[in-house]
């Protein structure tokens, strides 16, 4: 069946429909990650975007029933070049195309997806929609411009409830804001003993568990449509040693002062350069993000800038002067994408250490 | 880290001659080297003996010493010059085991030259077995279980351990013998016995085998601040079990899902960290289809094949990035090239899928065992980029010229099942298209699987395209021709599928508006803005070509190196483009080869990485719009499409198509000579036995047989007799109206090549180039002396005015090459070649003058003396310079290594010197030929060749060689004087010739062609122990007698007093 995507200012791509044939509104962002596309499309960060691969051969490996980041995809579309019906790999269970039947999300394939990148490159991410409608486009548009993407993206994915993942070591709370599964994956690795709550938990929630160090997980859309976060951020800091990735590092951000803007079209895939100022490396990293903390607007806070991203320079991760604190913008867990970040939450585990035996050490003196 | 400040000269080995495993990428990356430590104010000094590249070019370095790779030489390099570094990790295996040599014989201690890039201990740990072993243990990274055995039960044992299949390699025996893969117990002990036999040591290595598992390469980077990067990764559509270099390569890998990716990409960092690679390195993996276990198979401590490919394949200039680490930098400051903006510490992605398929040398080796193997028997590869993976294979199959425009190979039809089933099982150049012809026969995809353990994936993709063939056969429709384009099929084959013309099928795409688009190769999937003008064409919506609106002229490639069509002329299309850029127009190329300068996007203004196919070259001309197209620097290949690019209306710069057909065709060209009364040896056309046998007798034997459709000198021959005559009729050619074969008097006299620029009035002459070997021996693979030693003032004043005369005859506009034969001090015009030549590049590097330049200018209308060239003949230089042929022989087995009509070389080296003699021995040497001044030389020759060769065997003898012979010849040496030792003949039981020449016993193997060149001859098989012996072997009384010249030379002989005898004969017999 014929498909189409239209985009904001008009542009109108054709092609054929796979996944769930409905209309569907979104933000259309691209990712260039050459392998990983059920990690992305099952990462609540994406949660109401109509997602495109770069990458024109997707689905190849089918799907597995391990890599997904979250229980569901929360995404609002997906567009390829081409999806493969015949995906071969030894733990694939079902194809591309019936996943997102399974969960009613429209796709869309056969389409100049490059063209589609580099007009998003030139104007930045622009709202879309995939249709199957064969209506005429001046009417198409019309509805798109006429449609407010949501902003509640974070309470649709957060856990409803409390749950825990026990372990023997450190205890963390792990505040989802549409947590993907890798942050867990990554905690109980190094046998934290996990409790997960939700993206509105209050201060005094988390003070109840008794945590060792906290953590502010990714999460889709922007920061500032998480007010109460930022409170519970603020009144808390300095209590445990905490942790932020991704949208949890912008949150950090603004609780500590800082403010955070929208970029023109993002970083998304699994490639960016990343360089740790203190030691000079640069690390190749997994990102996914539409916003960034300001650099300017660091004067005056207590954040020191860690990380910057090599290519243009915007922060990818600030730390406390005084405080157990620090985030990063990209994603240590991967998943998809490179391994080489894992050690940051070897650091976080090592700061609850420092402060476990700070803490013991004023009691016994 | 900025660079290092005490570094102000660095020198740079090249790696040599081109050979099979070892080709044009490493011109490629020497020439990005050259120009990174330039574009840094290095001052660079290079040494390589391969003349043919352009690496070896005096502006590629600030000192170019094209001399042999050897220590020896490279110690008198380093003396002389005194570098403060020496970068290797670009000159290939040559360079790397140079590096060890002179670092072992203390040189650069003593020298006080820093080995830059890649330590020393590093490299010897990538590539020593033991250590590499121990290291991997240590990473916790696996290698292949296995266990080194001296007994039948050990390996049983070990066997028994790990499970079957196991592979066997006996210690010490070469390439492979008395190994194999052994599936059960029964056949292990059979294997294990016989491999311990074979062995010197009585010693077999036993492996777990990992054949039939995914094949997976990861190029990665890494800087001395311990920044790493993948570049590439990429997927073997062939299983472990054939060598990578043979198998059809895909980038980036298909069928790895996100953590098989980042588990390998995790390994190759954790092991080039370990290892502390500076620069590039390339890591194999098997993985297994069926878990995450994996194996490290190898790890290339430099820059290598595949970081050719790598580098094409996503526009990440590796060699670049690793000659700017070796001298200090790091990858983060460091910026992308090819964004401008972003940097080189990121990893490429790709929006486009990237297929190889090797080119193999078997339509010139016949008999050569096709079968792949761990032994790499390709000379070169072709590259595509498509959308999709078909349309990336089907450029690729239309980029390898072989007479494919679709997946299938003619005769396919006619195999067997059961043939066609043993080939899928064991690879050979075809597989790809015997699955083809299996999908079309029904076989289904599991069973293909089964038989050949190709993913699923890659089955499903061929069964895709093979099934649109159906589809396309029930009928052409809109959205099925746009299908199939999408899916790489071309006009030709969708109007043969449907039962149109190709024109009809073509006229309705142009209507539909069904014309390819260009998209850009940007490393980022358009992430950032790219400035890189390199291009692949897709049937897609977008084109983002940006139109300058200047004059252009595209240049046509020549495509994967092949035996017969090398380097050369890649060398001859880069300046070529470079003479366009400098007369101020865009200078666009077409080609398709990934281990080339010229498909380096730095080259010319606008690259297409696309088939040199009518169809993709048109859709190219069509949006280009060029002032003309030059297609003489493209060789065979470029030529080819001369006459279909005019015939649509595209005008061809140069000597024009007439004056092109004038040269090539026989009788147009004989009217010609006729005309300008120039002589060529007397022939005839024939299109029976039997006019065959009245010509040959009419010509008089010898003469020179070959058929008229062949290009290139295949299955060309010199018969002796009658009966050679009709055997050759009968086996090697199929005569018939429509299948002329020629019959040419064989003139045994020396033969000179001229190349000569024109600019349709006035002709330059650079040189005049003389051959060792006799007419007889294919010109590429004789050893050519520059100036001419033994041609008199009066012949040289004839071939010039030959040459003059037939150039203005022929209105040639560019380049021309011609071959005479002397005989009887008159010469003759063997053939006219109206386009650039093998000898182009060393003819303009030993004369200075810039050929292909010249040409391209005076093609653009600048005359000769315009550009300030004096035409007629140069003055002759007065160094000697020769041209070695190189050959690949020990890589292909089976091929008879006999010098013959037919060329079968696929390199060469220069050797430079004030004498003849010194020439050839630098020739020689960096040939590769250990040259022994004493020992043992093993004389069988042909009774018409026995006269002739006791005066080349007195000359050894009287060295103080001792001498062995077969009995015939050993008869005819004894009644000459000589004392010899005599062998048994293989017919005469062991021990024989063979046995001498396998425990090194010979040292020099000097044999002539008896008659044929089936393996079961003697002659065949003691040449090929030879090869494999590493013997010098002498098929030709002319090189014997030039090694004898350099031998006299170089050695001293002992004299009885008072003996008087004539002066020294010292002349090269040629």
């Amino acid at each position: 069946m014929r498909a189409r995507l239209i985009l904001e200012d008009g542009t109108e791509f054709i092609g054929t429909a796979f996944g769930a044939t409905k209309e569907s509104y979104g933000e259309v962002v691209f990712n260039t990650g050459l392998t990983g596309y059920q990690e992305v499309l099952s990462d609540p960060s994406y949660c109401g975007q109509i997602v495109t691969m770069t990458y024109p051969l997707i689905g190849n490996y089918g799907i597995n029933r391990d890599d997904f980041e979250a229980v569901r995809p929360y995404i609002h579309g997906f567009v390829v070049r081409e999806h493969c019906e015949a995906p071969s790999n030894w733990r694939n269970t079902n194809t591309l195309d019936e996943l997102l039947k399974t969960y009613d999300i429209p796709g869309i394939a056969g389409i100049d997806t490059r063209m589609l990148t580099r007009k998003i490159r030139y104007h930045g991410t622009m709202k879309g929609m995939i249709t199957t409608s064969e209506a005429p486009l001046a009417e198409l548009v019309a509805s798109l411009n006429g449609t407010t993407l949501m902003t509640d993206q974070v309470s649709r994915v957060s856990t409803k409830s409390v749950f825990s993942c026990p372990g023997t070591g450190h205890r963390v709370v792990l505040v989802d804001f549409g947590a993907k599964h890798g942050i867990l994956r990554e905690l109980t690795k190094r046998n934290c003993d996990v409790v997960v709550v939700p993206y509105n938990v209050t201060a005094e929630e988390i003070r109840r568990i008794q945590p060792d160090g906290i953590l502010l997980s990714n999460g889709p859309g922007d920061p500032k449509d998480v007010p109460q976060a930022v409170e519970m951020i603020r009144e808390i800091l300095g209590e445990y040693p905490l942790f932020g990735i991704c949208l949890g590092h912008q949150l950090f951000a603004l609780a500590s002062g800082a403010d955070t803007t929208k970029m023109k079209f993002g970083h998304r895939g699994g490639n960016h350069p990343v360089k740790e100022l203190p030691t000079g490396r640069t690390y190749i990293t997994s990102q996914n993000h539409s916003y960034a903390v300001k650099e300017d607007s660091l004067a005056g806070t207590e954040l020191e800038v860690t990380h910057i991203a090599l290519n243009d320079g915007t922060i990818e991760g600030v730390r406390h002067a005084a405080k157990n604190a620090f985030s990063v913008q990209y994603h240590p867990e991967a998943a998809p994408g490179p391994y080489d970040s894992g050690y940051l939450f070897d650091q976080f585990l090592a700061m609850m250490e420092t402060a476990k035996e700070e803490k013991t050490h004023a009691k016994t003196r | 880290m900025p660079k290092q400040d005490n570094l102000k000269k660095i020198l740079v080995i090249g790696s040599g001659p081109i050979v099979i495993g070892q080709a044009a990428e490493f011109d490629y990356a020497g020439t990005q080297a050259c120009e990174a430590l330039k574009e840094e104010g290095m001052e660079v000094v290079l040494i390589n003996s391969n003349p043919a590249t352009i690496m070896t070019d005096t502006n590629m370095a600030d000192k170019v010493y094209i001399e042999p790779i050897t220590p020896e030489f490279v110690a008198r390099v380093i003396r002389q010059e005194k570098p403060d570094g020496l970068l290797p990790t670009l000159g290939g295996q040559t360079g790397l085991n140079m590096a060890v040599a002179l670092s072992e014989a203390g040189v650069l201690e003593q020298e006080n030259v820093k080995l830059l890039g890649t330590k020393l201990e590093s490299i010897k740990q990538a590539e020593d077995r033991d250590l590499f072993r121990s290291l991997m243990n240590e990473l916790g990274e696996p290698v292949p279980e296995s266990v080194i055995v001296s007994t039948v039960e050990e390996a049983v044992d070990f066997a028994n351990e790990i499970g079957y299949p196991i592979i066997v390699r006996p210690a010490y025996t070469l390439g492979g013998t008395g190994g194999g893969i052994c599936e059960d117990e029964e056949t292990l002990r059979e294997i294990v016995a016989s491999g311990l036999k074979y062995s010197p040591i009585t010693q077999c290595l036993i492996e777990k085998s990992i054949a039939g598992m995914k094949e997976i390469e990861y190029e990665v980077m890494r800087d001395a601040n311990d920044n790493c990067i993948v570049v590439c990764n990429m997927e073997n559509i062939d299983p472990v079990g054939v060598h990578t270099g043979d198998s059809i390569v895909v980038a980036p890998s298909q069928t790895l899902a996100d953590r098989e990716y980042q588990m390998l990409r995790t390994s190759a960092l954790n092991i080039i960290r370990a290892l502390g690679i500076e620069g590039g390195c390339n890591v194999q993996y098997a993985l297994d289809p069926h878990s995450f276990q994996y194996y490290v198979i190898e790890v290339n401590p430099r820059v290598s094949r595949s970081s050719a490919l790598a580098s094409k394949a996503t526009g990440y200039p590796i060699a670049k990035m690793a000659a700017k680490i070796a001298i200090g930098y790091t990858l983060d400051e460091l910026k992308n090239p090819v964004t401008g903006q972003t940097y080189a510490c990121f990893e490429p992605t790709l929006d486009y899928i990237v297929s190889k398929i090797p080119r193999w040398p078997f339509d010139k080796f016949q008999s050569a065992n096709r079968k792949l193997g761990t032994q790499m028997k390709a000379t070169g590869e072709v590259m595509a980029i498509g959308r999709s993976f078909e349309e990336s294979i089907m450029k690729a199959i239309r980029s390898l010229e072989i007479g494919s425009y679709h997946i299938e190979i003619k005769g396919a039809g006619e195999i067997s099942e059961e043939d066609l089933k043993a080939r899928l099982v064991h690879a050979d150049d075809e597989r790809l298209f015997l699955l083809a012809e299996a999908l079309r026969r029904g076989w289904t995809i599991e069973q293909l699987h089964n038989l050949t353990k190709i993913d699923l994936f890659f089955l499903h993709k061929f069964h895709k395209m093979i099934a649109f063939e159906a589809e396309l056969a029930k009928g052409l429709t809109s959205e099925k021709l746009y299908e199939a384009k999408r899916m790489g099929f071309t006009d030709r084959k969708i109007a043969e599928l449907c039962g149109e013309t190709e024109e009809a099928v073509h006229a309705m795409r142009k209507e539909k508006g069904f014309v390819p688009v260009y998209k850009m190769v940007d490393t980022c999937a358009a992430e950032f803005e790219a400035q890189t003008p390199y291009y692949y064409s897709a049937y897609e919506v977008e084109d983002e070509r940006i139109e300058t609106g200047k004059k252009r002229v595209v240049v046509l490639g020549s495509g994967p190196i092949r035996i017969g069509q090398g380097i050369e002329f890649d060398y001859a299309t880069v300046h070529a483009v470079w003479a366009l850029r400098e007369a101020g127009y865009e200078a666009v190329i077409i080609n398709n080869n990934p281990e080339t300068v010229s498909t380096d996007f730095n080259t010319s203004d606008r690259l297409y990485f696309e088939p040199l196919y009518i169809e993709d070259v048109m859709n190219i001309l069509d949006v280009e719009k060029p002032e003309g197209v030059i297609v003489q620097f493209g060789g065979q290949t470029a030529i080819n499409l001369a006459d279909k690019l005019a015939a649509r209306g595209i005008k061809i710069l140069g000597t024009s198509l007439e004056n092109i057909d004038a040269a090539e065709n026989r009788e147009k060209f004989e009217a010609l000579l006729r005309e300008l009364e120039i002589a060529q040896p007397p022939g005839k056309t024939v299109t029976s036995v039997e006019q065959a046998v009245v010509a040959a007798e009419g010509l008089g034997f010898p003469v020179l047989v070959r058929p008229s459709y062949v290009l290139g000198g295949r299955a060309m021959e010199i018969v002796y007799n009658q009966s050679e005559l009709l055997e050759y009729m009968e086996k090697a050619v199929k005569v018939n109206p429509d299948h002329p074969v020629l019959v040419d008097r064989y003139m045994v006299g020396v033969e000179a090549e001229v190349d000569a620029i024109c600019d349709g009035e006035n002709v330059l002459i650079p040189g005049i180039m003389e051959h060792i070997e006799r007419a007889g021996v294919h010109s590429g693979d004789s050893i050519a002396v520059y100036p001419p030693q033994s041609l008199s003032q009066a012949i040289k004043d004839e071939l010039i005015d030959m040459t003059t005369k037939l150039a203005r005859a022929l209105q040639i506009k560019g380049l021309l090459n011609i071959q005479f034969v002397i005989y009887k001090d008159r010469p003759y015009v063997i053939e006219v070649n109206p386009r650039s030549s093998r000898t182009v590049p060393f003819l303009s590097k030993v004369t200075g003058i810039p050929m292909a330049n010249i040409a391209t200018k005076a093609i653009l209308g600048h005359s000769i003396i315009e550009q300030g060239f004096t035409p007629g003949y140069h003055p002759e230089e007065s160094m000697v310079s020769v041209k070695v042929p190189v050959f690949s022989f020990a890589k292909l087995r089976r091929v008879d290594i006999t010098l013959g009509p037919e060329m079968k070389s696929t390199g060469e080296v220069m050797g430079r010197e004030s004498t003849l003699a010194k020439a050839l021995y630098k020739g020689l040497v960096a040939a590769g030929m250990n040259i022994p001044t004493q020992g043992t030389l093993l004389v069988t020759v042909a009774d018409k060749d026995k006269e002739e060769a006791l005066d080349i065997v007195k000359r050894f003898r009287h060295l103080g060689f001792k001498l062995m012979a077969t009995a015939g010849t050993a008869d005819y040496l004894e009644q000459a004087g000589l004392q010899v030792t005599r062998v048994s003949k293989l017919s005469e039981g062991t021990p024989n010739l063979l046995d001498v020449i396998h425990t090194g016993e010979a040292n020099i193997v000097l044999n002539t062609l008896t008659k044929g060149k089936t393996p079961q001859r003697d002659g065949f098989r003691i040449r090929r122990e030879a090869v494999e012996n590493g013997a010098v072997c002498l098929t030709s009384l002319d090189t014997a007698s030039a090694l004898l010249h350099v031998l006299e030379t170089i050695t001293f002989s002992t004299e009885a007093m008072p003996a008087q005898r004539a002066g020294a004969k010292v002349a090269v017999t040629v």
